[in-house]
């Protein structure tokens, strides 16, 4: 059993770091002329964050590979949203296609 | 389709950011919004209850959400204590996967607006969500609109949800059965597709994916996301400097110098 404190510590430090880390951006850009090479940087770098998210959350849990269900459920997602269909139907097939797996068994 | 019409929202609407911003969007994209917000309402549910089955007191996953508001960052932060490591370790560990909100700020901060409540508010809900619907958005007044609706809406979502599942126990602590871990990268994916039609962006991210992916056994949680960034250096020359600054940016660059 963890103190309370120190339970109350953790979240208080990850949240006033998360919160310096979210400002930076708004501040800076107020006080500070930021070139426009910089800001193609900035908004490359956000896409290459998240692609990265997207790709580390569909193959691995922790450490360790998540299993072909949830590889081949993000996979029918990705084929639908470059194909442009509408937000719904990727969601719904992705989630729909891994639970589906699941219920037949797979890991 | 929407019209996107000359009509642009004048500079700095003066009320809410969220007035409007229904109106702006149009209905099919608030609804899009809403289903994402059930969604990680339902995954918020199972961090709840994960939390609290792992011994921790009921209150304690609703002070994390409200304070950190970064799932990623929460459930690493439940699972390192979890494990028995210790507090200095979970929290290091949750400002490493924070840390990528720092370009996120840049890159959203027009929609995030000016003003100090605004600037207050809106930055507690930048979220790997709300920034990547914004990034999807085609103009500024819709970029603001998806950024705040978006984030907003997710914190009351995410965190009703998690303290939901605070207090109804283990019936949640498994959202695998629905397949939402699935959905979650496709949502996100769903987002970046139109950034990543883009060649030049789309040779960093694909790079950056691939680093990601490569070490993510190796190195500890979070550090692979960032390694990631090392993508950009795949983009090709810009045409930025002095040099031609000739035709669409967004072209083939000049041949692999690596």
């Amino acid at each position: 059993m963890i103190a309370h404190g120190t339970l109350i510590g953790v979240a208080v430090a990850v949240g006033a770091a998360t919160y310096a880390f979210r400002a930076a951006g708004p501040w800076l850009g107020e006080r500070l002329r930021i070139p426009e090479a910089v800001e193609q940087l900035m908004a490359d770098s956000a896409v290459v964050l998240l692609t990265a998210l997207v790709v580390v959350a569909t193959f691995f849990d922790g450490h360790a590979f998540a299993g072909p269900s949830r590889v081949i459920g993000v996979a029918v997602g990705a084929v639908l949203a470059w194909r442009r269909a509408s937000f719904v139907l990727v969601v719904v097939a992705a989630a729909g296609t891994t639970a589906v797996l699941r219920l037949l068994g797979m890991p | 389709m929407t019209q996107d019409s000359p009509v642009e929202v004048p500079d700095e609407p003066a009320g809410h950011p969220l007035r409007g911003a229904v109106r702006t969007l149009g209905r099919a994209q608030v609804r899009d919004i809403l289903l994402l917000c059930v969604a990680d309402g339902l995954v918020g549910a199972s961090f709840g209850a994960i939390t609290v089955a792992a011994g921790m007191p009921w209150w304690y996953p609703t002070l994390l959400s409200v304070v950190v508001f970064a799932g990623a960052g929460q459930f690493l932060v439940v699972g390192v204590l979890a494990a028995g490591g210790s507090p200095v370790a979970a929290a290091a560990a949750a400002i490493l996967v924070n840390a990528r909100h720092i370009p996120f700020g840049f890159a959203v901060r027009d929609a995030v607006g000016s003003g100090l409540l605004r600037r207050l508010v809106g930055t507690h809900v930048m979220i790997d969500e709300s920034v990547a619907w914004a990034l999807a958005q085609p103009t500024p007044a819709r970029r603001r609109a998806a950024f705040w609706l978006c984030g907003s809406l997710l914190f009351v979502f995410w965190n009703v949800g998690v303290g939901l599942g605070a207090l109804g126990g283990s019936a949640l602590t498994d959202t695998s059965a629905l397949g939402l871990d699935a959905a979650f990268p496709a949502v996100l994916l769903a987002l970046v597709m139109p950034s990543l039609r883009q060649r030049r962006t789309r040779r960093a991210a694909l790079v950056g994916a691939g680093v990601a992916v490569a070490s993510t056994p190796l190195l500890p949680a979070g550090l692979p996301v960032l390694l990631a960034l090392a993508g950009l250096a795949a983009r090709g020359r810009a045409a930025a400097g002095p040099g031609p600054a000739g035709t669409a940016a967004d072209d083939g660059a000049p041949g692999g110098s690596s």
